[in-house]
């Protein structure tokens, strides 16, 4: 069976449920090898399908921005020739697997939400153009370098070998560019992760900036908490948790707009939820176009009332 | 003397109907075109490093004949000149194709910094900016949420998932910037009139030195295979508060078993 790379986030030693996700999808295309970047490998690797994990422990991957991480994905390819390169879509997963497939000659696809596999051809599945298109494309050249955004599919639990290959790359001057010269990790919210999240909850514009009815109904749904871009602006809310175009995609199982009035970079970034209910004081926002089940009041009342019920419920 | 190029892209208005042509690209005809959005905060910051000093703002564009509109905005906004990179060979290419037709305009041109935008609105892969560095073998910079320019070191800031960076390049160097790095600025009536008079140069792939059979839809890495617009959502129930909106919304969440 063929060889699939897959390139693992695991911050602190615990592999992202994109991660994972990755290695259930690889899968499907051939035996999974996991690449990672630091001093740890976490066990969850061979639990989830690893056969092989090549391990890069070098601190030249933590001093700069992107370029050494790449030139070390393309030797690998090169020296593996794996059927397939699957990243997690993030900024930085995004750019290492442009750069691989640029210089192993390679078709790049970004973005996928699903990867089907029928003989030797791998099909991705996109959503374009703000969730109202969905697009088959396929790589016509080289091995696919692909990148999958998170919830494409469900972390399957696979036991495998997990052999771990310490591989080492001599990093090229060109590649020590850009050096990161301070590095702040975001403080936790204890919320679940936006993108990863089930239940979406977010505030807008009509929060009018006190977003903690917003906060106390995510909570009572154990959801993550998001936000519009006038919120964000307005300093509000963090920009890590504006939902949109330029900010997360999200795809939950329920999404809560509430004080939203659904512009299109907004809708771009949500609309592909599977239910979407809004709170909003106008009954002619775009929003309502697209909601399950929608609220005409004010999310001052409407919001409190409901959390109260959650929790009651819940008993 | 800091000579900027800022590579901006003329895109499909995404507020309008967007939709593929029978060859599955991107329609670029049948809706109206703009300057990215996104790209005029690269436009934006280019302007503010050159009026903080001393320098020049070059805009370049690759697409068709009506792409020109998307340099005129930018010469409208302060810029100093623009190219346009104009080629029948060109339509349909991928991001690989286009960061070499990119790369290659760049290099014919008089350069210092080279910005970009985070990602165009209709392809939106994000992944061009990256790719010119990579082919002109310079640093990249990118998602930068704050750009200072320091004689001829760029830092920036990031503002990644799980971290905020600050990272620092010297030399020439590709920068992307993203919608955090400040508003763009709106055309003066003074701008729109300067602008009639700035040059915007007509290039072909023959004054790049690139090939047809390099570029285009039949030369691209990858390729559509079908297209589908998502289903329209079954029209939703909506009530209007009446003392009991929260409780109603509960009880929907409930029949959905989200509660
Ligand atoms: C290039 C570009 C990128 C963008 N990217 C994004 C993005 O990623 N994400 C994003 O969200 N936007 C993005 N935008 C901005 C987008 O166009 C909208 O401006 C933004 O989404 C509006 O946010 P909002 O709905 O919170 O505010 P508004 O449009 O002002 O809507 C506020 C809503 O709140 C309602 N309201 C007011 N008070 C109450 C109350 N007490 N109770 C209930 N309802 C109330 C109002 O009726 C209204 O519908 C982008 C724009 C551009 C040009
Ligand atoms: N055809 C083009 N002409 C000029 N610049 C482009 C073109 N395509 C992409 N770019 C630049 O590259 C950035 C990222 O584009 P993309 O990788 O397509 O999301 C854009 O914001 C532009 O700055």
């Amino acid at each position: 069976m063929s060889e699939v790379l897959v390139l693992i986030d695991a911050p602190e030693g615990k592999v992202t449920k994109p991660s994972l996700e990755l290695l259930t999808l690889a899968r499907r295309i051939g035996e999974p090898s996991a690449v990672v970047f630091g001093s740890e490998v976490p066990s969850q690797l061979a639990e989830y399908g690893a056969e092989k994990v090549y391990q890069l422990d070098d601190a030249v991957y933590g001093e700069y921005l992107v370029a050494p991480k790449a030139e070390a994905l393309t030797q690998l390819v090169a020296d593996k020739s794996p059927a397939a390169l699957l990243v997690p879509a993030t900024t930085e997963g995004k750019e290492i697997g442009a750069r691989v497939a640029l210089a192993t000659e390679s078709g790049l696809i970004t973005d996928a939400v699903d990867v089907t596999v029928a003989g030797d051809t791998v099909t991705t599945t996109q959503s374009v153009f703000a969730g109202n298109f969905t697009v088959d494309a396929k790589v016509t050249q080289g091995a696919p370098v692909i990148a999958v955004k998170p919830n494409s599919t469900s972390p399957e639990a696979a036991s495998a070998a997990g052999t771990v290959e310490a591989v080492s790359f001599d990093v090229t001057d060109a590649g020590k560019g850009a050096k990161i010269t301070s590095s702040k990790p975001k403080e936790a919210s204890g919320r679940p992760e936006l993108t990863e999240a089930a239940i979406v909850v977010s505030g807008g514009r009509g929060t009018g900036g006190d977003f903690s009815e917003v906060e106390a109904l995510a909570d009572s749904l154990g959801a993550a908490v998001g936000a519009s871009r006038a919120a964000v602006d307005s300093g509000w809310y963090p920009h890590s948790f504006q939902v949109g175009q330029t900010g997360k995609v999200v795809s939950p199982q329920l999404y809560v707009a509430n004080g939203i009035s659904g512009a299109i970079q907004h809708r771009a970034g949500m609309q592909t939820s599977k239910t979407i209910v809004a709170v909003n004081k106008d009954e002619e926002a775009p929003i309502f176009e697209l909601v399950d089940f929608g609220v005409v009041g004010d999310l001052k009342t409407v919001l409190p009332q409901a959390t109260e019920a959650i929790v009651a419920r819940k008993g | 003397m800091t000579k900027i190029v800022v590579a901006v892209k003329y895109v499909p208005d995404a507020t309008a109907d967007r939709t593929f042509t029978s060859d599955n690209t991107v329609d670029r005809e049948g809706v109206d075109g703009l300057l990215s959005e996104l790209d005029e905060y690269a436009v934006e910051q280019a302007l503010q490093v050159v009026e903080a000093g001393e320098g020049e703002v070059t805009v370049v564009t690759v697409g068709p004949d009506d792409a020109a509109d998307a340099v005129r905005k930018a010469l409208q906004m302060g810029a100093d000149a623009g190219v346009h990179v104009v080629d029948d060979s060109i339509a349909g290419s991928d991001a690989f194709a286009t960061s070499l037709v990119l790369a290659k305009a760049i290099e014919k041109l008089e350069y210092d910094l080279v910005f970009f935008g985070m990602a165009s609105t209709d392809a939106g892969m994000g992944v061009v900016p990256t790719l010119v560095a990579a082919r002109l073998g310079l640093p990249a910079v990118t998602f930068a949420s704050e750009v200072t320019v320091d004689g001829d070191t760029v830092k920036i800031r990031r503002d990644g998932d799980a971290a905020t960076q600050e990272i620092e390049a010297t030399g020439k160097i590709v920068v992307s910037v993203t919608d955090q790095t400040g508003e763009a600025r709106y055309p003066s009536f003074k701008g729109i009139m300067a602008a009639k008079k700035k040059p915007i140069d007509e290039w072909s792939l023959a004054d790049l030195g690139v090939e047809a059979s390099e570029v285009g839809q039949d030369n691209a890495w990858t390729a559509v295979e079908s297209y589908e617009p998502r289903p329209p959502r079954t029209a939703g129930e909506i009530v209007t508060d009446e003392g009991d909106g929260g409780t109603k919304l509960v009880e929907f969440l409930a029949s959905k078993k989200f509660v």
